[in-house]
């Protein structure tokens, strides 16, 4: 008896300081939303509900530009990086010790390295070489810091597979690239798949190795907002990052409470994968 | 012995790829920043560059980021724990439900989220409209030290809770039910069973929140008023005038070593597999 | 693979799609919007604009693709320090740039920049003459810019929290604003306000003069609220602090916030008595731009009188342009915050570009009143 309501003393803690911690991380959100509503440009002074900043939006390219940039950047380095990474952690995983641990070395610079450093030294690099600043560059530098994410991601998952089974495979008379789809990357794909994310999600965040990278005309939305920081941020800024919140949060909700639409074909398919 | 041998070859060869990599795009401009941090404006070598770090400004400087940093961290640690315990025990699904749900604000823009604090903490900004209308006094935490601190745990406190809930949730529950059933207290499973088998996490997670939080000069510009004058800050400055770029190398290369140091220091416990999703 | 991970994939995977899908979608409202709008831009070629953050009317650079067939890729900096080594390291090439007076005469003087073609600018004859004598100062012979804005430094204050009509840089010092004072992050703009109270040149070089001037704003930091980086102007009409150094230009915008809250008079805009800086902010032509005689035809398209209205009216920053001038309410002509008359400038001055060796000594005077 003493037990349950100690459990259940135990949940409603749990649920108030869960509900403290989004509210902290989610109160911003709320003022960024509110102020795309705002029909003073002033993020002072409230002057009435509008729509026009969604309206707006959708008329002023650089921000769309920007916006445009940023995913795409974010995306092509994702993919990338995650195919470099794997493909390195795979080779990582059959090396010795000596020059495995040089590389493992070398990975974490750039993850412990200050982002400014990293900018810096990459702008120093490209200048040095002649390499004139723009997309391209903004996107190899994404790419060196993304790598390293989706390397440590891999490898635990890859020392707990059995290098039997890929032999099998191989024996069985599988290629090596079959073998390795059929065995090893079904296993290794968690891995993959939350290096990848995690990639993406600190590609979209970036704004310190973008702004020291980027050349002329090129934007993603971080380097635009603090172009605007002096002069005052775009209230159309505000309503796209409200747009984006919705549709991701939309989503989100959607494919956690309804996971049971598709579940016996889900289920076919896992075991057809086997 | 065909296939063993392509198998090897194959295997190999995918680390070229990275391994020219960070050739061409870590190590080459490492060095150039070791080139310029060791050089000055009309390539002469010279150690100034370093030593300058020494002077009461630059001191200051990186004695106050270190203090806020750590700070910062150690709120994240004390904030994160509890919670990811809390994730925990609501079972994988939830879980990572709720990780997702922490995750989400990272894809809104970090300035526009470090600008909206400035327009919660402001003298009449909402949080103290909301405070005068239960006739609380208000505070007054904007342009100090604590509104930095709060930034830094704000933006950093994602990459605490991600790598400490991924280690928790690989514990087994039947270790912690073992060491009840035998008799262990509360305190005790957490003291003997959770926490030590947490350390790789909570290391990692102090690392992702450390390094960016020692070297930010964003967040002290937008929420310090740009009163702070933090180690970041200098460094930025002497890089967008121009003019410095041989002293701001040569102070980077500084903090890098400090921090490689730091984090040697503290390596071996670090599994960096929690750094995930 | 097991369940879990599935269901896990599948919504990490749906996230980013979102995330991505979301961009196609409004990309593609956008588009809609501008179909048939600009159908022939880049049929004249490429012209990239280099210009401070939120310093023009998009639509009007719309209006020049659309006029010209010229497609524009428009950048923006946040301090003429941050723009200036990115052109002179030529790390990326701009056709067109808008520095201030100071930086001009640094890119002046370190050979950056590219005779203009007048020829090509016939509309130069809108800007008026006494603006370009202004711009001898750091440009002699009017050679290599063609004025954009210009205006003041002032302070700004909020009548229901100061007492009187402050007329000199000495209330920034008054002990009763403790913690209700803005003061501008900036090297030469801070330096200007301590140079002006103890009535030196903000262009003094002298080391014990700018000791001195450090000393002072050691001195004001306790009273100060904040160095703003980000706008004043939402700062003052939040009524956040009593009295902030602003430019001149952010005064329209304040008072048409103010009067939609109804507060009208309640900030006020002063330049004061000791003097102050007068700033231009001109187009220039980088040596190396890829795109000369575009930039030819975009200056000149700015010193269009339409053009540099509609554009003072969205920036509401002081246009040099007389033709535009003329075209304005009589109301806005007399606003003596926005245009104030020959009087009230004859103690302000121009920066000028001090050298190397000054800005070193700025820097690090600067650094030392930040680290205090």
């Amino acid at each position: 008896m003493k037990i349950g309501i100690l459990k259940r003393l135990e949940k409603i803690f749990g649920d108030f300081y869960l509900a403290l911690i989004l509210i902290f991380l989610y109160a911003p959100i709320l003022v960024m939303v509110v102020l795309s509503f705002n029909s003073s440009k002033s993020r002072t002074r409230w002057g009435g509900f509008t729509w026009q900043w969604y309206t707006q939006l959708f008329s002023s390219s650089m921000i769309m530009d920007a916006f445009k940039n940023t995913v795409i950047i974010a995306l092509l380095s994702s993919i990338i990086a995650s195919i470099i990474g794997t493909a390195a952690a795979i080779a990582l995983n059959d090396m010795k010790k000596l020059p495995k641990s040089m590389l493992m070395g070398a990975t974490s610079i750039p993850m412990l390295n200050a982002d400014i450093v990293t900018g810096i030294s990459l702008m120093l690099a490209f200048i040095s070489f002649g390499i004139s600043l723009g997309f391209k560059t903004v996107l190899v530098s994404h790419i060196t810091f993304n790598i390293p994410y989706v390397i440590l991601s891999v490898l635990p998952k890859l020392k707990k597979t059995s290098r039997y089974t890929y032999e099998a495979a191989l024996d069985l008379g599988a290629g090596p690239l079959k073998a390795f789809f059929a065995v090893v990357f079904p296993d290794i794909f968690p891995g993959i798949l939350s290096g990848f994310l995690l990639a993406f999600t600190m590609s979209l965040d970036d704004f310190i190795i973008t702004h020291f990278t980027k050349g002329a005309g090129i934007n993603t939305l971080s380097t635009l907002i603090y172009s605007e920081v002096r002069k005052g941020i775009k209230p159309s800024m505000y309503a796209l990052s409200s747009i984006i919140f919705l549709v991701v949060l939309i989503l989100l909700l959607i494919t956690n409470f309804a996971p049971n639409i598709n579940k016996v074909h889900k289920n076919t398919k896992i075991k057809g994968m086997r | 012995m065909n296939n063993f041998l392509s198998k090897i070859k194959s295997r190999k060869i995918l680390v070229f790829p990275y391994v020219f990599w960070i050739l061409g795009f870590t190590v080459v401009p490492l060095i150039l920043i070791v080139i310029y941090g060791l050089t000055d404006k009309n390539g002469v070598l010279t150690f100034e560059n370093i030593t300058s770090m020494g002077t009461y400004e630059h001191m200051k400087a990186l004695i106050l980021s270190l203090l806020l940093s750590l700070i910062s961290t150690l709120i994240c640690l004390l904030l994160a724990y509890p919670l990811a315990l809390i994730l925990k025990k609501r079972g994988a699904g939830a879980g990572r439900f709720i990780v997702f749900i922490f995750v989400l604000p990272m894809w809104m823009n970090f300035l526009l989220r470090t600008l909206a604090w400035q327009t919660l903490l402001e003298k009449n900004g909402i949080i103290n409209g909301i405070l005068s209308l239960f006739t609380l006094p208000g505070i007054a935490v904007i342009n100090t030290n604590y509104a930095i601190i709060l930034g830094m745990v704000y933006n950093f406190l994602p990459f605490m809770v991600l790598p400490i809930y991924n280690v928790l949730v690989k514990i087994d529950d039947n270790v912690v039910n073992a060491a009840r059933d035998l008799g262990a207290s509360r305190r005790q499973t957490f003291f003997h069973i959770l926490l030590p088998l947490s350390i790789p996490g909570i290391v990692s997670g102090i690392t992702m929140v450390f390094v960016p939080a020692l070297t930010t000069f964003v967040i002290s510009n937008i929420l310090g008023g740009a009163k702070i004058l933090l180690i970041g800050n200098v460094i930025e400055q002497e890089f967008t005038r121009g003019s410095g770029w041989h002293l701001g190398a040569g102070l980077s290369l500084v903090m890098m070593v400090f921090i490689f140091i730091s984090m040697a220091l503290i390596a071996k416990y670090d599994s960096q597999e929690g750094r995930t999703f | 693979m097991n369940k879990r991970y599935v269901a896990y994939a599948k919504k990490a995977v749906a996230c980013v799609l979102a995330f991505c899908s979301t961009t196609f979608l409004l990309s593609g409202c956008s588009l809609l919007q501008k179909n048939g709008q600009e159908k022939e831009a880049g049929s004249g070629g490429k012209l990239y604009v280099y210009n401070w953050g939120e310093y023009i009317d998009d639509s009007i650079v719309e209006q020049f693709q659309k006029e010209t067939g010229i497609e524009v890729i428009y950048d923006m900096f946040e301090t003429n320090e941050e723009m200036y080594p990115i052109i002179s390291s030529g790390a990326a090439k701009y056709d067109v740039v808008c520095p201030s007076d100071y930086m001009i005469k640094k890119m002046v003087d370190n050979g950056l920049l590219a005779e203009i073609d007048f020829n090509n600018v016939p509309n130069i004859k809108n800007i008026g003459q006494q603006y370009m004598d202004m711009s001898k100062a750091f440009d002699p012979e009017n050679k290599f810019s063609v004025p954009y804005n210009w205006g003041t430094v002032g302070i700004i204050y909020n009548t229901s929290k100061v007492e009187g009509d402050p007329d000199s840089w000495n209330v920034l010092w008054d002990e009763r604003y403790k913690g209700n004072i803005l003061m501008q992050d900036s090297v030469r703009d801070a330096f200007m306000v301590g140079e002006k109270k103890l009535g030196y040149s903000l262009n003094s070089t002298d080391r014990a003069e700018l000791e001195a001037v450090r000393d002072q704003l050691i001195a004001q930091k306790p009273l100060v609220q904040a160095y703003v980086i980000d706008q004043v102007r939402d700062k003052m009409i939040g009524g956040e602090a009593a009295l902030a150094v602003i430019y001149s230009g952010e005064m329209l915008y304040i008072q048409n916030e103010i009067k939609a809250s109804g507060r009208e008079d309640q900030l006020k805009y002063v330049i004061p008595k000791e003097g102050s800086n007068l700033w231009i902010d001109s187009w220039v032509i980088p040596k190396d731009a890829p795109n000369k005689a575009n930039a030819e035809k975009w200056i000149d398209f700015m010193c269009r009188a339409d053009i540099a209205k509609k554009n003072f009216e969205y920036i509401t920053y002081p246009t040099p342009n007389t033709a535009a001038f003329e075209l304005l309410d009589k109301d806005m002509r007399e606003n003596k915050a926005v245009f104030p008359d020959q009087e009230m400038l004859k103690n302000c001055e121009v920066f000028q570009y001090l050298g190397e060796e000054a800005d070193e000594l700025y820097n690090n005077l600067w650094k030392e009143v930040k680290s205090n």
